[in-house]
């Protein structure tokens, strides 16, 4: 379970989280929409600790976030992100991008590791790129070759920060596939994500942020169906 | 014919191959622990931040600007004279060289490693790779691919900045040459082989980079 308390955090004079409070529990599928600068994006790198926050706390599973003497490198092995940037280290091929973070943070042995990695690849459909460079994948493969990457850590949470805004618009499915195929499989997973269409259609709940503050959350039959501020009716009127 | 009418003999060839050699370990010496200083200097003010950083920019700036030859010369000075060591010219030229590689391949260390997208990297320690990591794995295998030529261009820059190791009494290639021209009076002929011998030890340096350059490419 990952609780997020009265969270604060602003960048210079700008506050980007006015007081966030949220709880998604084991299993669930939030999403998170809102328009640029909502601070969508960056509630997801302060869960896993990737920015420090400001006042409040985040607990997963329990484990305080930003506490100090939290092992950081250790809770992230829990928490899987996949970034809007693709993000292939492009030294390695796509079996060794998928195998590194195994190797080095889990200390798996080798032909586990490439196992492990060979699996994600053929659940993502990256079966046949295993020794292909990133740098010869178009967008979507590279993105789907990210979420194998975070999946082989077998994470206990998935986190998407706008994972199809950086694609082509014909290879948004096929992301967006991969990513409803893990949400069947009961993975817990919060979404920012501009895609209404998806938000409505896997979501258990969603959530609305509108300039630092979560306006709504709801689940999508109701939040779409009967939204109640003028900011998220203005937003879905702009965004259909 | 004038160019193969030459005294010069084979205990003269010889004798330049010696010169040679010397340039070769003076190089490869200072391009070693020059690197190693430099990388560790470029992780260094990468990592600090410019304000904390700005002390060993200073050194590693007065490194870069005062010429080498009054380097070598005040360096050897101090230490033997200030400081009464008894040291070799040959230790004086290596450990100036060094610093010398230092302070450039800081630079291009830093240079390469602030040309790794962050993003990249932040993805790293988001799988919970460590700093340290990250920087083996990721970081500087990306910044050397980018570092490379500026690197191999500061290696054959010291290679023949090497020649000026002569001033404290270190005989390389070129005082050879300059030894054999002042006994035999055929500068060009002398200068034309001196030449050819540089050539000989920069290109497989050239031909490894260009190697390592395909090798990365990633076709």
């Amino acid at each position: 379970m990952i609780e997020i308390e009265n969270v604060r955090k602003s960048f210079g004079p700008l506050e980007v989280l006015k007081g966030i409070d949220l709880t998604v529990a084991k299993g669930e599928v939030l999403t998170v929409i809102g328009g640029s600068g909502s601070g969508k994006s960056t509630l997801l790198t302060c869960i896993n600790g990737l920015e420090p926050i400001d006042s409040g706390r985040i607990l997963v599973d329990g484990t305080e976030v930003h506490a100090r003497g939290t092992d950081l490198n250790k809770l992230r092995r829990r928490i899987g992100i996949v970034f809007q940037q693709f993000n292939a280290f492009p030294h390695l091929t796509v079996l060794e991008n998928v195998m590194l973070a195994q190797r080095k943070v889990l200390g798996r042995p080798k032909t586990e590791a490439e196992a492990e990695a060979v699996r994600q690849l053929n659940h993502v459909g990256l079966g046949d790129k295993l020794k292909v460079y990133p740098g010869r994948l178009s967008g979507g493969q590279q993105q789907r070759m990210a979420i194998a990457r975070a999946l082989a850590m077998s994470p206990d949470y998935m986190l998407f920060d706008e994972v199809t805004s950086a694609l082509d618009p014909q290879l948004v499915g096929e992301v967006l596939d991969t990513l409803r195929l893990l949400a069947s499989e009961g993975m817990t997973m919060i979404c920012v994500t501009h895609e209404m269409k998806f938000a409505r259609e896997v979501s258990d709940r969603v959530a609305f942020f509108h300039q630092g503050i979560m306006a709504e959350i709801a689940p999508p039959a109701q939040l779409f169906g009967a939204p109640e501020s003028a900011e998220l009716r203005k937003f879905l009127a702009a965004t259909a | 014919m004038m160019f193969f009418d030459t005294a010069l003999t084979t205990n003269d060839l010889i004798f330049l191959a010696r010169g040679a050699g010397m340039t070769l370990v003076v190089t490869a010496i200072s391009v070693f622990f020059g690197t190693i200083m430099g990388i560790a200097f470029g992780i260094l003010r990468h990592q600090i931040g410019p304000w904390w950083a700005a002390p060993l920019t200073l050194v590693l700036d007065i490194f870069r600007s005062i010429p080498l030859l009054i380097q070598l010369v005040l360096a050897n000075a101090f230490v033997t004279t200030v400081l009464g060591w008894r040291i070799s010219g040959f230790t004086v030229a290596c450990a100036v060289l060094s610093l010398y590689t230092s302070a450039y391949c800081a630079e291009i260390v830093r240079g390469g490693i602030e040309a790794v997208p962050p993003t990249l990297r932040r993805a790293a320690r988001s799988l919970g790779l460590t700093w340290r990591q990250d920087m083996t794995s990721v970081t500087l295998p990306l910044a050397a691919r980018i570092a490379l030529p500026s690197w191999i261009g500061l290696a054959l820059g010291v290679m023949k900045d090497s020649a000026l190791v002569y001033v404290v009494q270190v005989v390389e290639l070129l005082k050879s040459a300059q030894i054999l021209i002042t006994r035999l009076q055929e500068p060009l002929f002398l200068l034309l082989i001196c030449g050819l011998f540089y050539f000989l030890i920069s290109f497989p340096i050239a031909r490894l980079g260009g190697y390592l350059e395909r090798k990365w490419s990633n076709d």
